[in-house]
């Protein structure tokens, strides 16, 4: 009896553990190309034999395996759709809330899997690290020299897709008077009533947020550190409220006014209609910071043609103008508007920036990074 | 962690006929470990190995060629890392000691009630709530005592300076899952002080106090200490209730872990969170280290 339940066990464990083997690196489709070169190395469109011929490369693979893509986030949920719909090919996005940092996890632990995500929307610099590590698979889409060069990879590893300005959300029907700068958020009349959408030593929005305060606090692109101190002082003074703003918490009336990207509180704005808050968007004179996200592919994606149909659709006039519609600038604003496909009623519903929008360099991303991990908790802590 | 003794480890048997039979059902038995070693290895070892592996090496962030050092460590001893372990510890000791009095005196109150009702309801209601954790718990809490909570309208807290999001508001927050887990964990204890002993104490003259002083105190301090370090542990490691609720404003080293391997500001910081973690483990170490000898002795007493 004894021998036997060990016998059981032991077969248990070997079972285990060939079955975990067999999850991995199954036989990837034959994914030749009309022209004879290999769907994974296809720098563009023109590599398949056309348009026509990618489109029905990615069919036949049919599945585009995604991550960190919320369905509520820059109207993602419309793009997501608008794909299927288009070409018949079915979207899976594992971890929609998951970061820049997971998305990268999951290339390099998941190498030669099918659960490897094929297409990676990713924070500026975790693109430009990305491609320096040598994960990104170079595809050129057929807009990519409308792409303003100081927003794209010069070897189209990864490029800008949408970003948006940094912007003060209010409930108009909580809060008396809505702040319009930064300036104003240090009242006394908004005590707790301040929030940030996350931490900005992880959140890419909240991390902004403390960028566009030290612009509107005599720091530069170049010093973080009156942005710092300004959050320090908001927290010194009550204002700060440490909870991270989601739609639920505004809903609560727990975050009334909320710093987030312009495109996310003015979705927030549609999403609270007739649900008792009046959701009021401002994008701070005193403050302007923007920042754009960039796509990239996966080099060993399980699904190299649809990953790469992919990418052109979301560069398409119809994709473009998908984000347009979720209040983010879409990259190729301007060149649409050039080429009258901008979609002008979307336009006109953004909300209103003066000037054109500077951007850190990675050097000084990278500096401004270093001095937040330090100081950032020192100045909110209590 | 050792791993569990097996009959193998035994001395062999005396007597010769008896033994053949002995040696093979030892031998069976020692294969029935085998399984759970492997699980052991696989699941505790691997994981272990590769996180020792991983706070030993530093990556450039250019070239992406690795080497062992001891940069990661440093790193985590120092600055913002420094200040969140500190703040763990604190945070954990001071939540722990408070759920334990708490609880002793709970548990101590149910054990002697005479109603039997009042004790199951306790603790069942004990086991549920221990195990009440995470997000909703954060949420249940910023819903009643937040800045728009419901009993900080009602009774006016604002004005009285309550702030949910800070120190003392997670303590109180963590507070209310240590406090059953202490109830689970003292009762079986406190049902173990027999009834003999306080008679004998209160024959020979003890007074109350002088009763726990030196009889009870002594005989539960083991299983109190035990608790402690159970409760400490717990606060500890916990994550999903302080990441909701407070954020970035207590600095907690279970926070800096996932800010550093799973954010969308930091870079390349994979190998930091890995050292803190092996900060962590040092941590719980010392503490069990404390504790171990002291539930040896105890052992005898509550048998």
């Amino acid at each position: 009896m004894p021998r036997n339940a060990a016998l059981a066990g032991c077969l248990a464990v070997v079972a285990a553990l060939t079955l975990t083997a067999c999850g991995a690196a199954p036989e990837k489709a034959d994914n030749k190309t009309a022209t004879g070169k290999d769907a994974a190395t296809a720098t563009s469109a023109a590599d398949f034999g056309g348009m026509d011929a990618l489109v029905e490369a990615a069919k036949k693979e049919g599945a585009l395996h995604a991550m960190a893509l919320p369905r509520d986030w820059a109207n993602y949920g419309a793009l997501i759709d608008g794909f299927t719909q288009k070409y018949g090919i079915k979207v899976e996005v594992e971890n929609p809330d998951g970061s820049s940092q997971d998305e990268i996890n999951a290339v390099t632990s998941r190498k030669g899997q099918d659960r490897a995500p094929d297409v990676l929307d990713l924070g500026t610099s975790f693109a430009v690290s990305g491609a320096q590590q040598d994960l990104f698979a170079p595809y050129k889409v057929a807009a990519y020299g409308d792409i303003p060069s100081a927003q794209r990879d010069d070897q189209a590893r990864w490029y800008n897709d949408y970003g948006g300005y940094i912007s003060i959300g209010c409930d108009a029907s909580r809060v008396k008077n809505c702040p319009a700068t930064f300036k104003d958020l240090l009242k006394p009349e908004y005590k707790g009533q301040v929030a940030l959408n996350g931490n900005p030593t992880k959140s890419g929005s909240a991390f902004g947020g403390v960028y566009a305060a030290a612009l509107a606090n005599g720091g530069s692109l170049d010093d973080i550190q009156p942005g710092i101190d300004f959050f320090g002082q908001l927290k010194k003074n009550g204002n700060y409220t440490p909870v991270e703003s989601t739609p639920a918490t505004v809903e609560k009336g727990e975050t009334p006014i909320s710093i987030d990207w312009d495109y996310l509180n003015a979705g927030y704005a549609d999403q609270f209609k007739g649900k008792g808050v009046d959701w009021k968007v401002a994008v701070p004179e005193d403050g302007k910071y923007a920042q754009f996200y960039a796509q990239a592919i996966n080099k060993d994606a399980p699904h190299p043609a649809a990953a790469r149909l992919w990418q052109e659709w979301l560069y398409s006039a119809e994709g473009q103008n998908l984000w347009l519609k979720g209040y983010a600038r879409p990259v190729l604003m301007s060149a649409m508007e050039g080429a009258a496909t901008l979609d002008k009623a979307a336009a006109a519903k953004l909300p209103q920036v003066s000037g054109t929008p500077t951007f850190p360099t990675e050097a000084q991303q990278t500096k401004a990074k270093g001095v937040l991990a330090q100081s950032w908790g020192k100045a909110v802590a209590g | 962690m050792t791993p569990p003794r097996t009959a193998a480890a035994a001395p062999a048997a005396p007597a010769a006929p008896a033994a053949r039979t002995g040696r093979r059902a030892r031998r069976s038995g020692a294969l029935a470990v085998v399984p759970l070693l492997l699980f052991t290895a696989i699941a505790f070892g691997l994981p272990a190995a590769a996180m020792l592996d991983g706070a030993f090496t530093t990556r450039d962030p250019a070239t992406g060629a690795a080497s062992y050092g001891l940069g990661n460590l440093t790193a985590s001893w120092q600055g913002a890392y420094l200040t969140a372990l500190v703040g763990s510890v604190k945070l954990s000791a001071t939540s722990a000691v408070l759920a334990t009095l708490l609880g002793l005196l709970l548990a101590q109150a149910v054990v002697t009630s005479p109603l039997r009702a009042l004790r199951e309801a306790v603790l069942t209601a004990s086991g549920v709530l221990a195990n009440f954790g995470g997000v909703p718990l954060a949420f249940a809490f910023v819903a009643t005592l937040g800045n728009s909570g419901v009993l900080t309208r009602e009774l006016g807290l604002a004005d009285t300076g309550w702030n949910l999001y800070s120190f003392w508001g997670l303590v109180l927050v963590y507070l209310y899952f240590l406090v059953p887990l202490m109830v689970l964990t003292i009762t079986p204890a406190l049902d173990g002080l027999r009834t003999q002993w306080r008679e004998a104490a209160q024959n020979n003259g003890a007074t109350h106090r002088q009763y726990w002083q030196h009889v009870a105190l002594p005989v539960l301090a083991p299983s109190l200490l035990g608790g402690l370090v159970l409760l400490f542990g717990s606060a500890f490691a916990a994550y999903a209730t302080a990441a909701a609720m407070v954020g970035s404003s207590v600095p907690l080293v279970t926070l800096q872990i996932a800010d550093a391997i799973s954010g969308n500001v930091l870079i390349g910081q994979e190998n930091v969170a890995l050292a803190l973690s092996l900060d962590m483990v040092l941590v719980a170490g010392l503490v069990m280290a404390v504790y171990l000898p002291l539930q040896r002795r105890s052992a005898r007493w509550l048998a």
